[in-house]
């Protein structure tokens, strides 16, 4: 079966959904997502979206299960490249991607995820 | 009104359901809608063509170009021979889900477009029409 890439970006996975994936492809993105984070023990993901030109409910969902699995794993996710279609459309759909954390584009997503890990050493700084 | 039958296409496999979504851009596109309804028209008709091979066991989906006082618009038929749905009103009500799901397909589905029609009895089967006018 055809798999979505998982790269390795320095400290940092990047995803980068290119295609319409059927609910199986997402299903196995999820899964595989997963087991990279647990491999590389890379505390940050970039879920680069703006080639979806559609978001549906289930593709919300997909999004929401995989930042928690992945804070689960002791990892932050950043969904970026929302086209701003689609963000209409989501909140029309009723969907807020509540716990999913975004960004205009990568640069950006790259920023929070930076940040987000220094004020988590910060407080383990502090915790010692 | 005046309604044209374009293309029905099957919706069996994950795969159709995909190819629902292309054929449905393809068709908002050739109607002319601009991409915030092309967005939400095809995002619509991704919630049903789900529902349709998930809750009714597989079905079709009808093209149609629709020809009205009030303009041209383009609608699609999503139609099962499933369970049919007991009540439509709480199923159509935001995060009613008989399983996992969000809950947000039917109710979503209708709040994106402009018309939305739904027929649904028990041991019969399902038929969900949406219609979007240019
Ligand atoms: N074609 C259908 N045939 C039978 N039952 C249906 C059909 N479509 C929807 N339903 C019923 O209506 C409920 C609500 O549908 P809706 O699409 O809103 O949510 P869902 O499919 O459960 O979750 P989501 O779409 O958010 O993943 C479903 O759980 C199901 O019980
Ligand atoms: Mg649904």
């Amino acid at each position: 079966m055809e798999r979505i890439p998982i790269l390795r970006m320095g400290e940092f996975l990047l995803v980068t959904i290119q295609v319409d994936m059927h609910d199986r492809l997402a299903l196995a993105l999820q899964e595989d997502l997963t087991n990279q984070i647990a491999h590389s023990r890379s505390h940050g993901v970039l879920i680069d979206i703006s080639c979806l030109d559609i978001v549906d409910s289930f593709t919300a969902r997909l999004l929401g299960n995989m930042a928690s699995m992945a804070r689960m794993l002791d990892a932050e996710t950043v969904v970026v490249g929302m086209q701003p279609a689609v963000a209409i459309t989501l909140v029309e759909l009723g969907i807020t991607l509540e716990g999913v954390r975004t960004a205009l584009n990568p640069e950006k997503g790259m920023e929070l995820l930076r940040a987000a890990l220094r004020a988590r050493s910060n407080e383990d700084g502090h915790a010692l | 009104m005046h309604s044209e039958v374009r293309d029905t296409l099957s919706i069996v496999t994950e795969e159709d359901s995909v190819r629902v979504r292309q054929v449905t851009r393809e068709k908002a596109v050739e109607a002319g809608f601009n991409l915030v309804a092309q967005t939400k028209f095809v995002t619509a008709a991704s919630e049903l063509a789900r529902n349709t091979l998930k809750w009714g066991g597989g079905g079709t989906v009808r093209f149609e170009a629709v020809d009205a006082s009030r303009g041209r618009g383009l609608r699609l038929v999503f139609e099962d021979h499933g369970p049919g749905i007991p009540d439509v009103e709480l199923a159509l009500t935001d995060g009613f889900s008989t399983s996992s799901g969000l809950g947000m397909g039917l109710g979503g589905a209708k709040r994106l477009v402009d018309e939305f029609d739904i027929e649904s009895r028990v041991g019969v089967g399902t038929k969900v029409s949406i219609t979007m006018w240019r």
